[in-house]
């Protein structure tokens, strides 16, 4: 593999690169352009999208797609979930600028911030070498960081950033430890030499390091044991970037850990299967009893994200072909449903333009304000998974998985957790219609919150089944080419 | 004779004084910088010990990566930092509680 057709793998990365430091000027050079940067780095990462679709089109897998000697890998899998964080991402930027300008807190380093991240994510998962894996992954949450407190001013946003630093940190030096033991008993840092290594039996180093570097992903995907930091860093965080964190990143991280869990400790698939198989029912427990007493509505969703991570990880569990196209399709339908959501939530307003967060803030909106509590509702049904709405397509298909990879009595559990869930989604759309309003949500949203709101609708109406089709092939190629080395 | 165990030793003792630092200190948010650093140094410790013992470069190039990504792990925490003080006027771990949880 030469130099230029590695390069030429790399395409949507050196967009992005390239655009986020020209734009990064841009930013320096004059103070209101704020709009602008948006809207160019909002086509940047269209753009990067274009470039990553032929790749899924064509199902690449293989080693014509690993480039700079299987550092990276531009395969299906990546394509895949690239242009799923692209799209979340586009999303992120047009919901941002309305809601900074109210708090006169607009800078362009927030799409710049944002298209570094990105450009972190787009290099997780395309990884294929550890040390690949960590760059990708600190340039992410280094830009993350900042987002998180970019409320400068606010309380809360300061506080959410440093929690989320001081965890993330941590998180990283769990995995970077387990890593460097794989690194010492495999002799290794590429995801193909740590599996060819690791065929025989596992040695007691490698063990370790496996469920260190488990337990340092766990982190960044927020599943339970490792999941303290979500609800305060969902609530603390300015709502547009605590949906950028619900949906890009997530997919990230899902994806990054399907590759490390598959591709480098593939032949060990029983020693990461029980721990998996935990976290996965650990987070849909705690993520459906946790939300049931919150009163804050970023919280709650933060807790509802858990709770679908779960689920994820329940496709990852089986780690057959079924299973990871199950995670890919829950995961499309997860991102929508979040982006939704939590544009639902940016959207409650009361008179003076100050945003409202609580439970009881939206009682009886479906009478002041119907359209958005119908959206709202479709949003909370569909994550419950009641069966018209499209979010139950995701849950059926990875309960599928699991049931095909002889893990009944997982789906089962998942299943009977779900039901626990449901009864705070359905609470949010029994306050929204049955109570009393409390008639203090006012004042208009702009077009692009409705259109997020409007297209996210549309997608997990029982309109979404028509998708059932293309998105399933897709994800069908995707997990071939994860599965290519196997 | 200093064999390679000895290294793997030192380094995960330095590894859990980090966490248990983490977790234990409950004075100021700049030790937790610091337990940080120190689950890093563990990390190098262990890459560059195993890449001597395997014969092999690749574990030092990981090492220089993980120094360069330490640097901007810090001075971006120590940003926020900055921030957080500013709007609260202190930096005890106990104070970092205006959301539960």
């Amino acid at each position: 593999m030469d130099f230029k057709a590695s390069l030429a793998l790399i395409a949507p990365e050196i967009l992005l690169s390239l655009s986020a430091l020209a734009l990064l000027l841009v930013a320096a050079w004059s103070r209101n352009s704020s709009r602008l940067v948006s809207i160019l780095a909002a086509v940047a990462l269209g753009g990067a999208a274009f470039l990553a679709a032929p790749a899924l089109c064509a199902g690449a897998m293989g080693p014509d797609t690993a480039a700079f000697g299987g550092q990276f890998a531009a395969d299906a899998f990546a394509s895949f979930s690239k242009i799923l964080i692209y799209v979340a991402a586009i999303g992120c930027l047009m919901i941002a600028p309305t809601f900074f300008d109210r708090n006169g807190a607009m800078r362009p380093e927030y799409p710049v911030l944002v298209l570094l991240a990105t450009l972190g994510m787009g290099i997780m998962v395309s990884a294929t070498d550890f040390i690949t894996l960590y760059v990708g992954l600190e340039l992410n949450s280094l830009a993350a960081y900042v987002l998180a407190s970019f409320m400068r001013t606010d309380d809360r946003s300061a506080e959410a950033g440093l929690k989320y630093f001081v965890l993330g940190a941590l998180a990283s030096g769990i995995l970077l430890y387990g890593i460097s033991l794989v690194y010492g008993f495999t002799g290794a840092t590429s995801f193909e030499g740590a599996r060819a290594a690791l065929a025989g039996e596992l040695s007691m180093g490698a063990l370790f390091g496996l469920i260190f570097v488990l337990a340092g992903l766990a982190f960044k995907i927020s599943a339970v044991p490792f999941h303290m930091w979500t609800p305060d860093v969902y609530e603390g965080a300015p709502t547009p970037v605590t949906t950028f964190f619900s949906t890009a990143p997530k997919v990230a991280a899902i994806a990054l850990t399907a590759r490390v869990a598959l591709d480098a400790f593939g032949m060990q698939a029983d020693a990461w299967r029980q721990i998996v198989i935990f976290a996965a029912l650990a987070s849909i427990i705690l993520g459906a009893l946790g939300a049931i007493g919150q009163s804050n509505l970023k919280r709650l969703l933060a807790y509802s994200s858990i709770n679908n991570v779960g689920f994820i990880l329940i496709g990852l569990a089986a780690a057959t072909v079924g299973g990871v196209s199950a995670m890919l399709v829950y995961l499309a339908i997860y991102v929508a449903m979040s982006l939704g959501s939590f544009v639902a939530v940016l959207m409650l307003r009361d008179a003076e333009g100050r945003q409202l967060e609580g439970i009881a803030d939206i009682a009886g909106l479906s009478r002041t304000k119907p359209v958005l509590a119908l959206c709202v509702a479709a949003m909370m049904l569909s994550l419950a998974g009641i069966p018209p709405l499209f979010g139950f397509w995701g849950k059926l298909v990875v309960f599928q998985a699991a049931v095909e990879a002889d893990l009944a009595v997982l789906a089962a559990i998942g299943i009977a957790a779900s039901v626990i869930g449901a009864f705070y989604y359905i609470k949010i759309v029994k306050v929204m219609y049955f109570d009393e309003p409390a008639d203090v949500v006012k004042g208009g949203s702009d077009w692009a919150h409705w259109l997020i709101l409007g297209v996210t609708t549309l997608f997990v109406s029982p309109l979404g089944y028509l998708l059932t089709g293309p998105l399933g092939d897709l994800a069908d190629r995707a997990a071939a080419a994860l599965f290519f080395v196997a | 004779m200093i064999g390679i165990e000895h290294y793997v030793v030192v380094s995960a003792i330095l590894f859990v004084l980090g966490v248990l630092g983490i977790f234990l200190n409950r004075k100021n948010v700049i030790v937790i910088l610091m337990a940080i650093e120190l689950i890093l140094l563990a990390v190098n410790i262990n890459l560059v010990a195993f890449s001597a013992f395997l014969g092999d470069m690749t574990g030092q190039v990981f090492a220089m990566f993980v120094l360069t990504v330490a640097a901007g792990e810090a001075a971006i925490g120590l940003a926020i930092l900055v921030i957080y003080f500013r709007g609260r006027g202190t930096i005890a771990v106990d104070d970092v509680n205006r959301m539960k949880g």
